[in-house]
């Protein structure tokens, strides 16, 4: 009786959030990721007003649920949201990991959370406990918790059925566009969906928050997974489904913890990594019971096919011109990194960066050729690096094959994750490798055997020798580092342009023509998880050698994933030189334009404020929102300003065409093909 | 022994009897018409051939394997073709990519490995054999045009190509020339009979278009509301009353 008691508190909290996230994609579509982080920015803001400003309980209550996060909402929904309605749903997907990714940091700057311990709740004396019923022990905020849930949920309920709003909602549901020519504004009324949601979400992260030992986003990622396992249940559409899921998965969980005996390893591990559990098995089981299917909307025909890439489009002098310009720049940077630079400044940037290239191939496999997205990448290049460090120092094999059994090993473990996630689509097997890395990271790591230690200690990692070469040498690990992604990125193109990329290629035009002439879509996913677990974890194994330790914790966790993610599709996510100036990018932002190139510009510019080295948070914050631009160039700002160029290259050639030729003049392309 | 042997092929839609007990045969190298109004059960009985659907009853037998238990993409292993009702294609490929994904995909030459070491680009043998079919078909003007720009008609022709370079033993047309003018169709037509008399593939030809089916086929079979009414000869199926009245209404 208890523990279903107690489990309803935590349970009330899910409902909400996954009643919450239902709500935002059945009005618009938007598989809301960020949501826990909407239900933090409520709890800090409150926790702000009650704790340090000690304003009474309803004003903070006011200012944090009926003020910040109905503002958050309307803000997200007129700068974002709006725009995404009719996107593609990568970009959909990957402008929210944005907003997972940058809001929790900018919250942070504001307010000092992580020393913010024992969160107030909503009631005077919230700890007070009561003892209504034999051995049930409830307090004062828990009974808040359950009584404000129900309230809230049956009027959304109510709202749905009876009233204009609601019918109007239901509406826009069935088809946005089709809505609109029957003169509903689907734009307003997403809007309020929004707000609503938004507020629901404020509510919810309130609420939990005495419950919670600290303040922490993490906390709220967790609590949003467990509800988005709730949502998943409800099939992403019937709130009172995903009221109930949300109920019933707390209960279960407080049930299963007092079930299982004490000590076991399972319990150790069932508390941290419930509802990632929950989400993943939910997923298959509700894919498998067909009710997964994204919505569809009767007119969705009306968009646009992808363009194809700019270096089919243009023609073979100007593709003959820019890749010996692209030939000759890259071997000029070599040449002047190898025997020129100053090694202590360059050599790590660019040994890092030629790394982080590799891993972001792996991401240019799964989506930019496989259509896919898989957050779990992290993860996979995790794997590289722990297997790599445990193979080549407890195992005494030789460091380059142990990184290259690490990849294998990685490898098998993708195409193991895509066996069971094989007919899962779009946002829900995104969902379930996000389930999976977050379990990985949260219970697989502490074992023995997966981290060859207590997966925070970081294990120590030989450089590898060949022959006389002694790869400890800085220079000689970057030529490594560079051969490698070269040999990588061409194996990339060749897979492009070989059976396994045109495979891809068909199933993405058509699944079911392809398999009316003998492609097995089931086989080639497995294969380009595999491949691209692959390459994460021969990337990995390099970071590890780089390193010369497999730090798990300050590398592979699952969000630095999302950020590869987001940074690589941002950039250009289906040509290999988007992967690797996604990671040139990536590693010179945060090392030289934060710590050095901004303070400094803004230093000499005026000398009233002296801006310190950016560093930490920040960086995810720029990264995130750059994301947003994802939204208008779906195709990455790579393919988008080559298309540019190619356009003004062609304006000026025709040009010429026209007057006589004038000698001397130099077409400079773009780098790359 | 027929090529295709479909026995007592049932299936419901909860409740409603889609394919009451349909039984059909194609012989190799045949052309074979499967006529009927809308929503008779035609593309439903296609799915069911194809193993897009799962008939609730019945067997379906090609070359005398048992097809109960292949999935869809081994049935074209096995040397079943087709073509889509309503079209689909490879957006973002060229007439000329379609055929050679479809002559790898029968083929099955090339792994990863092999392409890994880059050589999974198009053979010479590859690309003659894509030639073939874009010249037979008449696709060779468009042919590196991508086929989001095509007609519907050329987008038909795209899609009967991609079948034949499949090699397939039987290829099943679903309503190839819906949507097509008059001409496209009687070219069409033409195109068809070719394409039979030089590979010998066998085609079971889905159609309301009269005078298509019976410029083409030899035997047709009738459905109507899931059932098959009659069967035989294309001359004797057209003269049926119960055919006429099903087809045309009440108008003979």
């Amino acid at each position: 009786m208890d523990e279903i008691f107690r489990g309803m508190t935590f349970g009330s909290i899910y409902s909400l959030l996954a009643v919450g996230l239902v709500l935002t994609y059945k009005t618009s579509g938007i598989f809301n990721l960020a949501y826990g982080a909407q239900a933090f920015v409520s709890a800090a803001v409150y926790y702000e007003m009650r704790k340090v400003h000690e304003l009474p309980i309803p004003v903070a209550f006011t200012i944090a649920v009926l003020i910040a996060a109905p503002l958050l909402g309307l803000l997200l929904d007129r700068l974002l949201f709006r725009h995404l309605r009719s996107a593609p749903a990568v970009a959909r997907l990957v402008t929210t990991l944005g907003l997972l990714v940058a809001i929790p940091e900018i919250t942070k700057l504001f307010f000092a959370v992580n020393t913010s311990y024992q969160p107030p709740g909503v009631v005077p004396d919230g700890s007070s406990a009561y003892n209504p019923f034999g051995n049930v022990f409830l307090n004062r905020d828990d009974i808040a918790t359950i009584v404000i849930t129900i309230a809230v949920v049956l009027a959304i309920m109510a709202m749905f059925r009876y009233s204009p709003l609601g019918l109007r909602m239901r509406a826009v549901v069935e088809s946005n566009r089709m809505t609109e020519l029957a003169g509903v504004d689907a734009d307003r009324v997403s809007t309020i969906a929004a707000v609503m949601s938004s507020m629901l979400a404020g509510l919810a992260g309130v609420l939990i928050s005495p419950v919670l030992p600290q303040l922490n986003d993490l906390y709220y990622r967790n609590l949003v997974v467990a509800a988005i396992a709730a949502a998943v249940f409800a099939g992403l559409s019937s709130i009172p489904l995903a009221f109930i899921g949300g109920l019933l998965l707390g209960i279960l969980s407080q049930v299963l913890a007092t079930l299982l005996p004490d000590g076991s390893v399972f319990k150790a591990s069932l508390g941290p990594s419930l509802p990632f559990v929950a989400l993943f098995v939910v997923l298959i089981v509700m894919n498998a019971r067909g009710g997964t299917r994204e919505v569809a909307d009767p007119l969705a025909g009306v968009d646009p096919p992808p363009p194809p890439l700019v270096s089919v489009e243009r023609t073979d002098s100007l593709t003959w011109a820019t890749r010996s310009f692209g030939v000759i720049f890259v071997l000029g940077l070599c040449y002047w990194l190898l025997f020129h630079a100053d090694e202590q400044i360059w050599f790590p940037p660019a040994q890092e960066a030629a790394i982080y290239a590799v891993i972001f191939l792996s991401i240019t496999v799964i989506t930019g050729m496989g259509g896919l997205i898989s957050l779990s990448q992290a993860t996979f290049a995790g794997i590289g690096a722990l297997a790599t460090a445990q193979l080549a120092t407890d195992a005494g094999l030789g460091v380059l094959f142990a990184a290259v059994v690490g990849a294998a090993i990685a490898a098998a473990v993708g195409a193991l994750l895509a066996v069971p996630a094989l007919r899962l689509a779009g946002i829900f097997l995104s969902l379930a490798t996000l389930a999976f890395g977050l379990f990985f990271d949260s219970v697989m790591v502490k074992y023995t055997w997966v981290s060859g230690g207590d997966g925070i200690q970081p294990h120590a990692t030989p450089r590898p020798t060949i022959g006389p070469i002694d790869f400890a040498n800085e220079k000689a690990f970057l030529l490594l580092c560079i051969v490698i992604l070269a040999l990588v990125g061409t194996a990339v193109i060749f897979i492009r342009s070989g059976t396994t990329g045109r495979y891809l290629d068909a199933i993405r035009g058509s699944q079911t023509a392809a398999s009316s002439i003998g492609i097995s879509s089931a086989r080639s996913r497995v294969v380009v998880f595999a491949l691209s677990a692959g390459i994460a974890g021969l990337g990995g194994g390099l970071f590890a050698m780089y390193q010369e330790r497999a730090n798990f914790v300050g590398n592979f966790k699952v969000e630095l994933g999302l950020v590869w993610v987001v940074v690589v599709v941002t950039l250009g996510a289906r040509t290999v030189e988007g992967a690797i100036q996604a990671a040139i990018g990536f590693v010179f932002f945060q090392r030289f334009a934060l710590r050095v190139w901004i303070p400094w510009a803004v230093n000499h510019a005026q000398p009233w404020v002296d801006v310190k080295p950016i560093t930490g948070g920040v960086a995810t914050v720029l990264f995130g929102l750059g994301a947003l631009t994802y939204a208008r160039h779906p195709e990455g700002i790579l393919e988008f300003n080559k298309r540019k160029s190619l356009a003004a290259i062609q304006r000026r050639i025709d040009r010429r065409k026209q007057s006589p030729p004038d000698e001397g003049a130099v077409v400079v392309g773009e780098v790359g093909a | 022994m027929s090529l295709l042997q479909a026995d007592g092929v049932t299936k419901k839609f909860s409740g409603i009897t889609a394919l009451d007990a349909v039984s059909l045969d194609v012989d190799d190298g045949e052309i074979v018409g499967l006529i009927g109004p809308n929503g008779a059960g035609k593309t439903t009985f296609f799915n069911c051939l194809l193993g897009m659907l799962k008939p609730d009853s019945g067997s379906v037998t090609f070359d005398g394997v048992d097809l109960a238990r292949v999935p869809t993409h081994r049935r074209a292993r096995l040397g079943i073709g087709r073509t889509f009702q309503r079209i689909e294609l490879f957006t973002g490929m060229s007439p000329r990519e379609h055929f050679l994904v479809a002559d790898r995909a029968h083929t099955r030459r090339g792994s990863l490995l092999f392409d890994i070491f880059g050589f999974g680009r198009p053979h010479a043998d590859e690309q003659a054999r894509a030639a073939a079919v874009l010249d037979i078909l008449g696709l060779t003007p468009v042919a590196d045009r991508q086929v989001e720009s095509l007609s519907l008609g050329i987008g038909r022709l795209v899609e009967v190509g991609r079948a034949l370079m499949t090699n397939p033993r039987l290829l099943l047309l679903d309503e190839p020339s819906s949507g097509l003018d008059r001409k496209e169709t009687e070219a069409l037509a033409m195109t068809l009979r070719e394409v039979q008399r030089q590979s010998g593939t066998a085609i079971l030809l889905v159609e309301h278009d009269v005078d298509f089916v019976r410029s083409l086929v030899t035997r047709a079979f009738v459905l109507d509301f899931g059932t098959l009414i009659a069967s035989g000869r294309t001359d004797d199926v057209f003269a049926d009353a119960a055919v006429r009245k099903a087809y045309l209404g009440d108008i003979v």
